[in-house]
C-alpha cells in the first residue's frame, strides 16, 4: 500500500577477504524513520555508503522511488535525491553556514546571484523546518549540534528527499541529541523518508517507525519499532553465536597488581571520552570490557599505558603510582612490566613496512640484549625473532620477511608474541583477535589464558561480546565513557546487550 | 615514502623504473633542443661526452657530484625520519662559516689535513645548528618543517650576504669573499686515484672531500639500519603512533635527525670552499641543496641509490656546461631545463609509469603461475 522510497535487492559487498554485505535486502517506506542498527562493523556504513555511491555493490539492484537506478558516485545519489549526514561533518570549518549549503552547488563562477538565490532558499528551508541558524555564521565557531544542523540543510537544500543520518547522536548532547529528534519528526511529517543508523536501541525504540538489525554484514531481521521490544532487538543484534568456547579453569585471583581510580580522559576537542572510571584487576584473573566501539574503551587502554593523557584519576601498577595525568612514559610503563597490545595493531603495534624482527622488538629496543653500545645487534635480535617465532607459531617463519607480507592472524601474533614472553605482571590487551582467521583466534585465546593460569593481571578490551564472555572472569561494560555495571561471563547475552546500548535501568530494578 | 607499492622485482623497483623516468626525461629535453633548431643527438654526445669523455670532465662531474652526495644524504637522513628537510640549501651556506672559520685561523699554522679536521666539525657544527632551530621549532611547538626550512633559507642567505661584506672581506678587498686559505687551508686534489685509471685530473677540482662523502655514506647506512637511533628515527618516519607507542621521545628524535641532517648537509660546504676556491664566496652552493632533494628521491633515500643519482647530476652539471660551451643556441637556462626535467620525472613524476608497469609485472607473474600450474596439470 505504503510506496517504497528505497528498495535494496541482493546487495553484496566484500573488500578483500572481509565480506561487509552479505545478500542485503532492504525496503524502506516513504515518509518513514527508517532505523538500521547492528554493532560496529555489522556492515552498517558500508551499505549506505553504497547507497550514496562512495562504494559499488558486487551484486545487487537499487531501486529509488520503484525505479533502478546505478549510482555511480554521490552525484548520481544527490540527484536521485537522497541525503547524507555524516558521522564526522564533511563542512569546510572556517566558511559560514551559506557557503557551506552552497558549496558544490553554486551554479555560476561569479558567485553573487548564486548568494542571493542560496540566501532566499536557505530561509525557506529554515522556516520550512524550523532549523534555525545564522546563515552567516562560520562553522568552527558553531556548538556540534548546529554544526549537525548545517549537514542536514546542505543535504535539503539539494533538493533531498530521504536524508541518510550516520550515527548522528555520537557527538551530542542529549539535549541536542533530543533536538534532533524533534527535526526529524518534522522533516517525517514534511514527507521526507529518513534512514537512521545507529548502535543505541534507546534511540530506535524513541524515533523510529520500522527498524531493520544488521549483524554481521547479514539483515538479519526487519521488525515495526511499535511491535517489537529492546530485549528482542538486542538479541537480534548480539545474536545466538555458536560460542569459541575456551577450555579454563578457575581463575585464582590475587592481590590488586593494577587499579584505576576515577579516571577522566578528555579528547582534543574537550569531549569526554573516559568518565569517572574505576577498575580494579588482580593477579590471575581476566578483567573484560565489554562494549560498543567509541564507548571510551580505546581512551581508557591508551590512558593506562601511558600513550594519552588523562585530566584527573589516578591509575596504580603493582601499587606504584602511573602519572597519567603528566608523564606517564610507555617506555618506562615497560619495564615496570607492563605489557600492551595494542589495539590497532597495523598503526600501532606493528610497523608494516619493517621486517618481522625490527617489529618483535618494538618497544623493547632499548633492551641491552638487542644493542651493542648505540649498535643494533642484529644476530641477536634476529635468533631471538625466531625463537619466539617458532614458540608462537608464526608463519612464515622467516624473520626477514615485510611484516605487511604475514596475515592478520600472523601479524597479530607477532605483537602477542612480543609483549607476552616477556613475563609482564599486567597485560592490556585491545581486540586480541579483530581480523583474525578462526586457527588464530583459538591459539590467542588459549595464549592469554595461559598468561591469567601464570598469574598474570589480564585487562581484556574487545568488541566482540563471544571473546569477553569466553575468556573474563569479570566482565565490565562501558557505555559513553562510563562502566556502567559489572556482571559475571555468566550474564546472559541480551542482558550484556542492553548494558551495551546503555539501557541500564530495566535490569538494574530487575536485579 | 611509505606508500604501498605492489611488489616488484628488485631490479624492476630500483634499476627499470629510475631508467625508464630517465629515458623520458631526456626524450622531452630532446624535444626542447629540437624546438631551439638544434640536434638532440649532437647534444646527447656533448652531454656524454663532455661528462665521461676526458680527465678532467670526469673530475669535473665528480667533483659536483661529491657536493649532491653530501646534500642528498642529508635530505634522505631527515626522509627516514618522515621529516623533509628542504633547508639543505641554506645549512650547506651556513656550514661554509665553519669551514671558513677553520680555515682562517689555521691555515698558517697546521697542515691541509688538520684544517680538515677542524673544517669537517665547523662545518658540521654550521650546518647542524642551523638546521637545530627548525627541527627544534617542529619538535616542540609543532612549526612545520617545510616552511621553517625553506625560511631559513632566505635567512642564511641574508647572514652570509653580511658576514661577506662587513665581517669577512678582507680590508680593502672589493669582492665579498674570504682572503684565499694558504696551503694549510688547501686540500689536496685525487689526481693520484684518477691516474690509476690513467686518467688526467687536469684543472678539475675533484679533492678529498669526495672520499669524505663516501665515509659519509656509510656512516649514513650505518645510522639508519644499524643503530637504535636509526631503528627509531624509522620507526617514526613509518608510522609516528607506532613510535609513540613504543616509548620513543618524538621530540628528541625530530631534533637529532635535523642535527645530523643539517651537519651533512653542511659538509658540503668542504668541497667547494677547501677543495676548489680556497676562500669562501657569495653564493657557493649554487643550488646543490635543492639538488640534494632530487637525488635523495631517486636513490630512494638509500646511500647505494644516492652515489650513481648524485654522479648523474654531476654528469648534468659538467656536460650541461659542455654543452652550452659548443652549442651557443642552448643557453646555461637550457640546461637548467633538462635538469628540471630529470627533477620532474624521477621525482614528481616518480609514480607515472609505476602503475602500468606494476599491472605489466603482475600479469607477466600471472601469466607465469597458470602456465606453470596447466604444465603441472597435464
Amino acid at each position: 500500500m505504503d510506496s517504497l522510497a528505497i528498495e535494496l535487492r541482493g546487495i553484496d559487498k566484500s573488500f578483500g577477504a572481509v565480506h561487509a554485505n552479505k545478500d542485503i535486502n532492504l525496503q524502506v517506506r516513504r515518509g518513514t524513520i527508517h532505523g538500521i542498527i547492528g554493532e560496529n562493523g555489522a556492515g552498517k556504513s558500508t551499505l549506505m555508503s553504497i547507497l550514496y555511491g562512495f562504494y559499488q555493490a558486487d551484486a545487487g539492484d537499487i531501486f529509488i522511488g520503484g525505479d533502478k537506478i546505478v549510482i555511480r558516485d554521490p552525484n548520481v545519489a544527490i540527484e536521485a535525491g537522497i541525503g547524507m549526514v555524516h558521522q564526522h561533518f564533511m563542512l569546510v570549518e572556517n566558511f559560514s553556514v551559506l557557503e557551506n549549503v552552497m558549496l558544490g552547488a553554486e551554479e555560476n563562477a561569479i558567485l553573487n546571484k548564486g548568494i542571493t538565490r542560496a540566501r532566499a532558499e536557505l530561509k525557506r528551508l529554515e522556516e520550512e523546518y524550523s532549523l534555525d541558524v545564522n546563515p552567516d555564521a562560520i562553522i568552527e565557531e558553531l556548538p556540534v549540534g548546529l554544526q549537525q544542523r548545517v549537514e542536514i540543510l546542505k543535504a535539503l537544500y539539494r533538493g533531498a528527499d530521504i536524508l541518510i543520518l550516520d550515527e548522528p547522536t555520537g557527538v551530542l548532547t542529549p539535549a541536542e541529541a533530543d533536538h534532533l529528534f524533534r527535526i526529524l519528526e518534522q522533516l517525517r511529517q514534511q514527507g521526507k523518508t529518513i534512514i537512521f543508523i545507529t548502535h543505541k536501541l534507546r534511540e530506535i525504540m524513541a524515533i523510529t517507525d520500522e527498524v531493520s538489525v544488521m549483524r554481521r554484514g547479514e539483515m538479519v531481521a526487519t521488525r515495526k519499532t511499535s511491535e517489537t521490544s529492546v530485549e528482542e532487538l538486542a538479541e537480534l543484534m548480539v545474536g545466538r553465536r555458536v560460542l569459541l568456547r575456551v577450555e579454563k579453569g578457575e581463575a585464582e585471583p590475587k592481590d590488586v597488581q593494577l587499579s584505576v581510580e576515577n579516571l577522566t580522559v578528555k579528547d582534543s576537542r574537550g569531549v569526554t571520552m573516559v568518565d569517572n572510571v574505576s577498575l580494579n584487576v588482580r593477579a590471575g584473573e581476566i578483567v573484560g570490557i565489554a562494549g560498543v566501539a567509541g564507548n571510551g574503551q580505546s581512551e581508557l587502554l591508551e590512558t593506562i599505558t601511558g600513550i594519552r593523557r588523562a585530566v584527573s584519576g589516578k591509575v596504580m601498577l603493582c601499587n606504584e603510582p602511573i602519572d597519567v595525568t603528566g608523564e606517564a612514559d610507555p617506555a618506562d610503563l615497560r619495564k615496570r612490566k607492563m605489557a600492551h597490545v595494542p589495539e590497532d595493531r597495523h598503526h600501532m603495534g606493528l610497523v608494516l613496512a619493517f621486517e618481522e624482527n625490527e617489529n618483535a622488538i618494538l618497544g623493547y629496543h632499548y633492551d641491552p640484549e638487542y644493542l651493542n653500545g648505540p649498535m643494533l645487534n642484529l644476530g641477536s635480535i634476529r635468533r631471538h625473532a625466531q625463537e619466539t617465532a617458532e614458540q608462537y607459531d608464526i608463519r612464515p617463519p622467516d624473520v626477514r620477511l615485510k611484516t605487511a607480507n604475514f596475515s592478520g592472524g600472523n601479524q597479530q601474533k607477532i605483537v602477542l608474541a612480543r609483549e607476552m614472553e616477556r613475563d609482564p605482571t599486567v597485560l592490556v590487551i585491545g581486540q586480541p583477535t579483530r581480523g583474525v582467521d578462526v586457527g588464530a583466534i583459538e591459539f590467542i585465546h588459549k595464549r592469554i589464558i595461559e598468561m591469567r593460569d601464570a598469574g598474570k593481571a589480564v585487562l581484556l578490551v574487545s568488541v566482540e561480546l563471544d571473546e569477553i564472555r569466553s575468556l573474563s572472569d569479570r566482565i565490565l561494560v562501558m557505555f559513553a565513557g562510563r562502566v556502567v555495571g559489572e556482571r559475571s561471563p555468566d550474564a546472559s547475552e541480551s542482558e550484556l546487550g542492553l548494558l551495551m546500548a546503555g539501557v541500564e535501568e530495566p535490569m538494574e530494578a530487575a536485579e | 615514502m611509505s606508500a604501498p607499492f605492489g611488489k616488484l622485482p628488485g631490479w624492476v623497483e630500483y634499476g627499470l623504473i629510475p631508467l625508464i623516468n630517465l629515458v623520458f626525461a631526456f626524450l622531452v629535453a630532446g624535444l626542447v633542443v629540437l624546438l631551439v633548431g638544434e640536434s638532440p643527438l649532437r647534444a646527447a654526445s656533448l652531454l656524454i661526452q663532455g661528462a665521461f669523455g676526458y680527465g678532467e670532465g670526469i673530475g669535473f662531474t665528480l667533483y659536483y657530484a661529491t657536493n649532491f652526495i653530501f646534500t642528498g644524504l642529508a635530505v634522505a637522513v631527515a626522509f627516514h625520519c618522515g621529516l623533509f628537510n628542504i633547508g639543505g640549501e641554506g645549512q650547506a651556506y651556513i656550514g661554509g662559516l665553519g669551514v671558513a672559520l677553520a680555515c682562517l685561523a689555521f691555515d698558517g699554522i697546521f697542515p691541509w689535513y688538520l684544517t680538515f679536521v677542524v673544517a669537517i666539525a665547523g662545518s658540521a657544527f654550521f650546518g647542524a645548528a642551523w638546521a637545530f632551530i627548525p627541527g627544534y621549532l617542529q619538535a616542540k611547538r609543532g612549526s612545520h618543517i617545510v616552511i621553517t626550512t625553506i625560511m631559513f633559507n632566505f635567512i642564511a642567505s641574508s647572514v652570509m650576504v653580511f658576514m661577506l661584506v662587513d665581517v669577512l672581506k678582507p680590508i680593502g678587498s672589493m669582492a665579498p669573499q674570504t682572503r684565499t686559505f694558504t696551503e694549510g687551508g688547501e686540500l689536496p686534489k685525487l689526481d693520484w686515484l684518477m691516474s690509476i685509471f690513467g686518467l688526467d685530473i687536469g684543472g678539475a677540482p675533484f679533492n678529498v672531500s669526495f672520499l669524505l662523502a663516501l665515509v659519509c655514506c656509510v656512516l649514513v647506512w650505518l645510522l639508519i639500519w644499524r643503530t637504535k637511533f636509526g631503528y627509531e628515527m624509522r620507526t617514526m618516519g613509518h608510522s609516528p603512533t607506532a613510535a609513540r607507542y613504543a616509548g620513543m621521545k618524538e621530540a628528541r628524535i625530530i631534533i637529532i635527525t635535523m642535527i645530523i641532517s643539517g651537519a651533512l648537509a653542511g659538509m658540503m660546504a668542504l668541497n667547494p670552499i677547501m677543495g676548489d676556491q680556497q676562500r669562501m664566496q657569495l653564493d657557493f652552493v649554487t643550488g646543490a641543496g635543492f639538488v640534494g632533494i632530487a637525488v635523495a628521491l631517486m636513490g630512494r633515500s638509500h646511500p647505494a641509490g644516492i652515489i650513481p643519482a648524485a654522479i648523474l647530476f654531476g654528469v648534468l652539471y659538467q656536460g650541461g656546461a659542455e654543452i652550452s660551451f659548443e652549442m651557443p643556441e642552448i643557453s646555461r637556462d637550457m640546461i637548467t631545463i633538462i635538469q628540471g626535467l630529470v627533477i620532474l620525472f624521477a621525482g614528481a613524476l616518480e609514480h607515472m609509469f609505476r602503475p602500468a608497469i606494476t599491472a605489466f609485472f603482475s600479469s607477466m607473474q600471472g601469466v607465469g603461475r597458470q602456465t606453470r600450474a596447466a604444465g603441472a596439470g597435464e
